[in-house]
């Protein structure tokens, strides 16, 4: 058994490495692909380390600087400084860790329900498909801006009853897409042979299904994530998401509306992490799509 | 050990169009250890019959009995064993086995849903995935693999072998060389033939080649548009059929040339 050929994997973690470097390869097939994961990456690092790096820590816990106020960019303040003479730079690397985790708790949390309500309409099927269908279709035309202005005039303004809201007009989305993947699945012929055979409702799920649509639900996730920050920071701007003096691009945003165009840098540097983060999510999400659901490729 | 009788089955024409009649009235029985072939052209309705027989799909009327007892009215306990005992082989390769599971896990899922049955652990089934998957000619070097590293041939090895896991009585076999390249369609029948030998298993095997069913089956059953439109000894259909549809099959056969047989 020693003289194994080498191609051959031997164990299955060996075969599961194998197929990760052919993913790895068809993803950097595409350089755009790769872009989007550099950023991802470099927001990650932000978000998780962003209180050690930043140059001004003591302006993101709600310092101030009154000598310093709307400094144009420098050596000393890369983005400048706003009407409180903080650091924007500062400002910008922190509000990456509220945006990516609120963005990151709209997503997952959406997928989960999302995931459970179209998977049960799709393999149960009949009335119950009928029942949870009306319902999610029903969601999904309440429009999230309201549903979110409701929300906090219900249960108060915060960061958690937010992302609740944002998940309510979300999951309808995950649900429509589960439920037809599902629904598709269900005719394989792997999943007949898994019938024939006596397998139990929840094998069949779980083994047979589930595993063969998570790659579009991962998909989904990353396309959405991007949008997700774009919506916490919509709410943040309007004033019903994340409240000052909590640094979120959206609330820097909207604080740095009344100097414009004289004091342009305190807009446009949250602006472009705004930006930034969509267009990364959406290349990496495009980039896994390559990967991990290779009837899509072209 | 297994008796269809008299089944229909109509598929309700959808949008506007009329009902399909797969299946009209199709009796035929199977012995224990015996092979009937059941032969017929693409849309005959052998597909539909094997669903039925698997419980994938209701008998619009008639029954389908094994041990005489009618699966329709079995109780689930009673209708789970019997899973165990009737396998299947697909026509497609490439669509019967889950692209997320490894040969292992493909072959011992069957002992996994029957271990009440087998009474296997998890290691001495693995033992046995290995000894299935050497049995039809696949290497334990395959056993972490997945289907998509496979050719058609290998693929159609590993549904065999799983239909061989839980030790079944009849196993059904759904042209299950047709998907297959014309070079290892001798092969696979090969292989299908040496088991039936070594494990006195009963077959229904389903092709719409009569060459193919020559060589593996004791009796043949000819089933034209979802009607039995012949049935009896493979001797007897080979010397003379009685049928239209017979006639017409066997002209159009190339003649019986015993060098070209794939079981020299
Ligand atoms: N699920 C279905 N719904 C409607 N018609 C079907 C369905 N399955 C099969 N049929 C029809 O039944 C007939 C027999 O099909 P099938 O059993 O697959 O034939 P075979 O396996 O002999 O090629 C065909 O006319 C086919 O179109
Ligand atoms: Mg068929």
């Amino acid at each position: 058994m020693s003289a194994v050929a080498g191609n051959i994997p031997s164990s299955a973690a060996a075969a599961r490495l194998q197929n990760w470097r052919r993913g790895l390869y068809r993803f950097r097939q595409s350089w755009l692909s790769v872009v989007g994961l550099a950023i991802v990456v470099l927001l990650l690092v932000a978000a998780i380390a962003g209180p050690w790096l930043v140059p001004y820590p003591e302006h993101v816990a709600g310092g101030i600087n009154t000598g310093a106020r709307f400094k144009p960019p420098s050596a000393q303040h890369w983005f400048g400084t706003n009407e409180l003479g903080q650091d924007v730079l500062s400002l910008v690397v922190a509000g990456s860790r509220v945006s990516l985790l609120a963005g990151l708790a709209v997503v997952t949390l959406a997928a989960i329900v999302g995931t459970v309500v179209g998977a049960v309409a799709g393999y149960v099927g009949r009335w119950v498909d009928e029942a949870l269908m009306r319902f999610t279709d029903l969601m999904l035309t309440l429009p999230s801006l309201i549903l979110a202005m409701a929300v906090a005039a219900a249960l108060g303004p915060g960061i958690a009853n937010m992302v609740f809201a944002i998940v309510l007009s979300w999951w309808p989305g995950f649900a429509r897409l589960v439920r037809g993947e599902v629904m598709a699945r269900k005719e394989e012929v792997y999943v007949q042979a898994a019938r024939a055979l006596g397998a139990s409702a929840p094998r069949i799920l779980f083994r047979h299904i589930l595993p063969n649509i998570v790659s579009p639900i991962i998909v989904k996730a990353s396309l959405d994530m991007g949008f997700a920050i774009l919506t916490v920071a919509s709410l943040g701007f309007v004033g019903i998401g994340v409240k000052p003096p909590t640094p979120e691009w959206g609330v820097l945003l909207s604080l740095a509306r009344g100097y414009l165009p004289d004091y342009w840098w305190t807009a446009i540097f949250p602006g472009c992490a705004i930006f930034l983060a969509v267009f990364a999510f959406n290349l990496l999400g495009d980039g896994l799509r390559d990967v991990l659901d290779p009837r899509a490729r072209r | 050990m297994l008796v269809v009788e008299g089944v229909t089955k109509i598929y309700p024409g959808r949008r506007g169009r009329p009902d399909v009649a797969a299946l009209k009235g199709v009796s035929l029985t199977v012995g224990r250890r015996e092979s009937v072939g059941l032969v017929g052209e693409s849309g005959s309705g052998k597909t539909t019959l094997t669903r039925c027989i698997l419980g994938l799909e209701r008998p619009t009327a008639g029954r389908i009995l094994v041990d005489g007892k009618d699966i329709a009215t079995l109780p689930a306990a009673e209708m789970q064993r019997l899973r165990s005992r009737v396998q299947i082989v697909f026509q497609d390769p490439y669509a019967s086995l889950n692209p997320r599971m490894t040969a292992h896990d493909i072959v011992a899922e069957p002992m996994i849903i029957h271990r009440d049955t087998l009474g296997l652990d998890a290691r001495r089934r693995t033992d046995r995935v290995a000894e299935l998957l050497d049995l039809v000619g696949l290497g334990a070097q395959h056993l972490h693999r997945y289907p998509h590293e496979f050719s058609g041939g290998q693929r159609q090895r590993i549904g065999i072998a799983r239909a061989l896991a839980v030790n079944p009585e009849l196993i059904v076999l759904d042209e299950p060389t047709s998907a297959l390249d014309v070079s290892v369609q001798a092969q696979v029948l090969n292989l299908l033939h040496d088991l039936q030998q070594r494990f006195s298993l009963g077959y229904l095997f389903i092709s719409h080649d009569l060459g193919v069913i020559r060589y593996v089956c004791d009796r043949v059953s000819l089933i034209y548009r979802g009607e039995i439109v012949e049935e009896g000894p493979a001797e007897a259909l080979f010397a003379g059929p009685r049928s239209e549809y017979g006639r017409m099959l066997l002209g159009a056969m190339p003649d019986p040339d015993p060098d070209r047989s794939p079981f020299r």
